[in-house]
């Protein structure tokens, strides 16, 4: 194992981690503002991702180009099931919460099933095995775009949470929802808002995902799990958290994947977050609840 | 009748109550001479959901700690005995034994984990599911149980009735299931009638009240644990030696979990017979589903599973606690003390 080859995997890992946090970061941004945690979020992914395929075979569109309009439908998508599934479970105890999320995770995922069948499908862009040469670094092109289009994702939504009032006004519900009903907003609405904001998010890293791994209807399960370690080990609800904890894992599991059996390496994501779990509960990014 | 030890389990119970489950009983009894091998599998289901609903019930339902993480606790149990029964020949009964022991270690380790460092809600659900994939993926690399190719029990001859080495028909695994079934029911009947059970019951409502009037939250909460996991890995040794494979992929799978929780949150979490309930209703509907489709030529791959998934939705959007209250309503049944469903604010 030489060192240019760590380093390799390692910058893989971290581009991939980029996607992985821009997935997490809707998970993230729904948790932190409505306190509903997305059971079906890898489910909607995938959903994402089977768009971007269909688009591709049919098509022959980039599914970079299919993020735009991907998470404008999912943002209606997530807008709308907010408004009328969700919404009315704001006040109920934690459980009936998930199991409402898993009964939709449950749905997504067998209507896939049942729609496109169990075999795997890939979108193959001309450029998926081209690479770039830095030096000793070979980078992967999907990888490379994907990362950057992840980031001006995300650098999209802290622009939005930083500058836009209604982004002001959405921390201000997440802040104080009492305080926010008091001074007049509209908190119903702004949850939709945040909830179609977080699917936006997961529809758009589920186009870049396509580049970067195969879609099949049950997919979705590992990536909801793997976006719950991320965001507890970023700290659920932080919005620089999810990146951080995205990237962190898109590494650990990288280099794990050098060092014993590719498939038993998100055995090291969930260590991770046993690990977390135990000594720092609210998360690396997290404040203290 | 009404000797000092029947009156233990029947104290404050109606009298319509008995005699309704003395009915029930007696249908389960006498089922298996009526029905054909399908329907028979079908009531096997039924009870295996029921039985392993009311372990899970035990931890979420009375003692109010969700676990999304129980196909943990089945898929230890059946891969203990079974890996016993199958590298030394140890007796499956014995084997069970130590299957409810390794269970209720990991258990242990889970809920010292969680309630040791105040991990609760979210957290702790999530907590429970990453150790069942953690799990999982142990599992798939571990050769000494077949790793991700499967483990395999000898298929026996149907006419078999070797209740010791639990190798038989599925008439013997019926009635076996059926046992299983009714001492849970039993057994959860009195602790919730116990002073183990009220504790359970003041932890669920209100932790902090709990705990403020002296009940030691952290022991109390550890022996749900302890219980509901030994309890749901006698379930996976059932089904280690009733269907005969196991794989890791399968059966420490998340979609393992959440069947598992089904049955209870669509009867109603935290009563007696919504476990049982809703195992029935799940079950049947699911099976009278398939054929339907499979009848009309649609059988397509995940169409029950969808079912599953809208009938979880319709019941937790328009019947937040289950069938089984409204059903004991209907039936006469309401007791006017004793513990009830939790009541959702």
């Amino acid at each position: 194992m030489t060192w240019s080859l760590v380093l390799n995997v390692a910058v893989g890992g971290i581009l991939t981690g980029l996607v992985y946090g821009l997935m997490a970061l809707g998970l993230s941004v729904i948790f932190g503002v409505v306190k509903v945690v997305n059971f079906a979020h890898g489910e909607m992914m995938s959903i994402a991702m089977y768009l971007a395929v269909l688009a591709f075979a049919t098509l022959h569109l980039d599914p970079l180009l299919m993020i735009v309009p991907v998470a404008a439908v999912f943002f209606a998508f997530g807008y709308l099931l907010q408004i009328g599934l969700i919404n009315p479970f704001i006040n109920r105890p934690e459980h009936s919460q998930f199991m409402l999320l898993i009964a939709v995770a449950l749905i997504i995922v067998n209507g896939l099933l049942m729609i496109f069948g169990p075999d795997a499908r890939d979108a193959m862009v001309g450029y998926a095995y081209d690479s770039l040469q830095f030096g000793p670094l070979l980078v992967d092109k999907v990888r490379l775009y994907g990362a950057a289009a992840a980031l001006l994702g995300s650098a999209a939504l802290f622009a939005f949470f930083r500058f836009a009032p209604t982004g002001k006004a959405i921390r201000a519900c997440a802040d104080n929802y009492l305080g926010a009903q008091v001074v007049g907003l509209n908190v119903k609405q702004l949850y939709a808002l945040t909830f179609g904001l977080g699917t936006a998010c997961v529809g758009a890293a589920g186009c870049i995902m396509v580049l970067l791994v195969d879609v099949t209807p049950t997919v979705g399960t590992a990536y909801t799990l793997l976006a719950f370690v991320i965001v507890i080990v970023g700290g659920l609800g932080s919005m620089a958290g999810a990146l951080i904890g995205g990237v962190l894992i898109g590494l650990s599991e990288a280099l794990a994947g050098l060092v014993m059996d590719p498939s038993a390496k998100s055995m090291v994501s969930f260590a991770l977050l046993v690990v977390v779990l135990l000594f720092r509960p609210q998360g690396l990014a997290g404040r203290r609840a | 009748m009404t000797g000092p030890r029947l009156g233990l389990w029947c104290d404050g119970v109606p009298r319509r109550a008995l005699v309704l489950c003395g009915i029930l009983l007696a249908v389960l009894l006498a089922a298996p001479l009526a029905l054909n091998s399908y329907l028979l599998s079908v009531l096997i289901l039924v009870l295996y959901f029921a039985y392993t609903g009311q372990a899970w019930n035990v931890m979420m339902g009375f003692a109010g700690q969700l676990s999304l993480g129980h196909s943990l606790y089945i898929g230890l149990g059946a891969y203990t005995a079974a890996a016993l029964f199958m590298h030394f020949g140890i007796n499956p009964w014995v084997g069970s034994l130590a299957a409810m022991v390794v269970a209720a270690a990991f258990g242990a380790a889970v809920g010292y984990l969680a309630f040791r460092f105040g991990i609760g809600g979210v957290y702790f659900a999530l907590l429970t599911i990453a150790f069942a994939e953690f799990t999982r993926i142990g599992f798939d690399h571990f050769p000494w149980v077949g790793g991700a190719g499967g483990l395999f029990l000898k298929v026996v001859g149907k006419g078999r009735f070797d209740l010791l080495h639990l190798r038989g028909s599925a008439v013997m695994f019926y009635y076996l299931l059926l046992a299983l079934t009714v001492a849970a029911f039993l057994l959860c009947h009195r602790l919730m009638r116990s002073k183990i059970g009220y504790y359970w019951l003041a932890i669920r409502e209100d932790q902090d009240a709990a705990q403020a009037l002296g009940i030691h939250t952290f022991r109390y909460k550890m022996y749900a644990v302890l219980l509901s996991s030994a309890m749901t890995a006698l379930g996976g040794v059932f089904y280690a030696f009733y269907y005969n494979n196991l794989f890791p992929e399968q059966i420490f799978s998340m979609e393992r979990s959440v069947e598992i929780v089904l049955g209870p949150i669509i009867g109603g979490l935290g009563t007696l017979f919504g476990p049982l309930l809703g195992a029935f209703v799940l079950t049947v509907l699911a099976e009278g589903l398939r054929d339907l489709l499979s009848a009309l030529g649609l059988a397509l791959p995940g169409a029950t599973q969808v079912f599953y998934g809208v009938c979880l939705l319709a019941v937790i959007v328009f019947l937040p606690d289950g069938i089984w209250p409204g059903l004991r309503r209907l039936l006469g049944l309401d007791r006017a003390a004793g513990p009830g469903p939790k009541r959702e604010g």
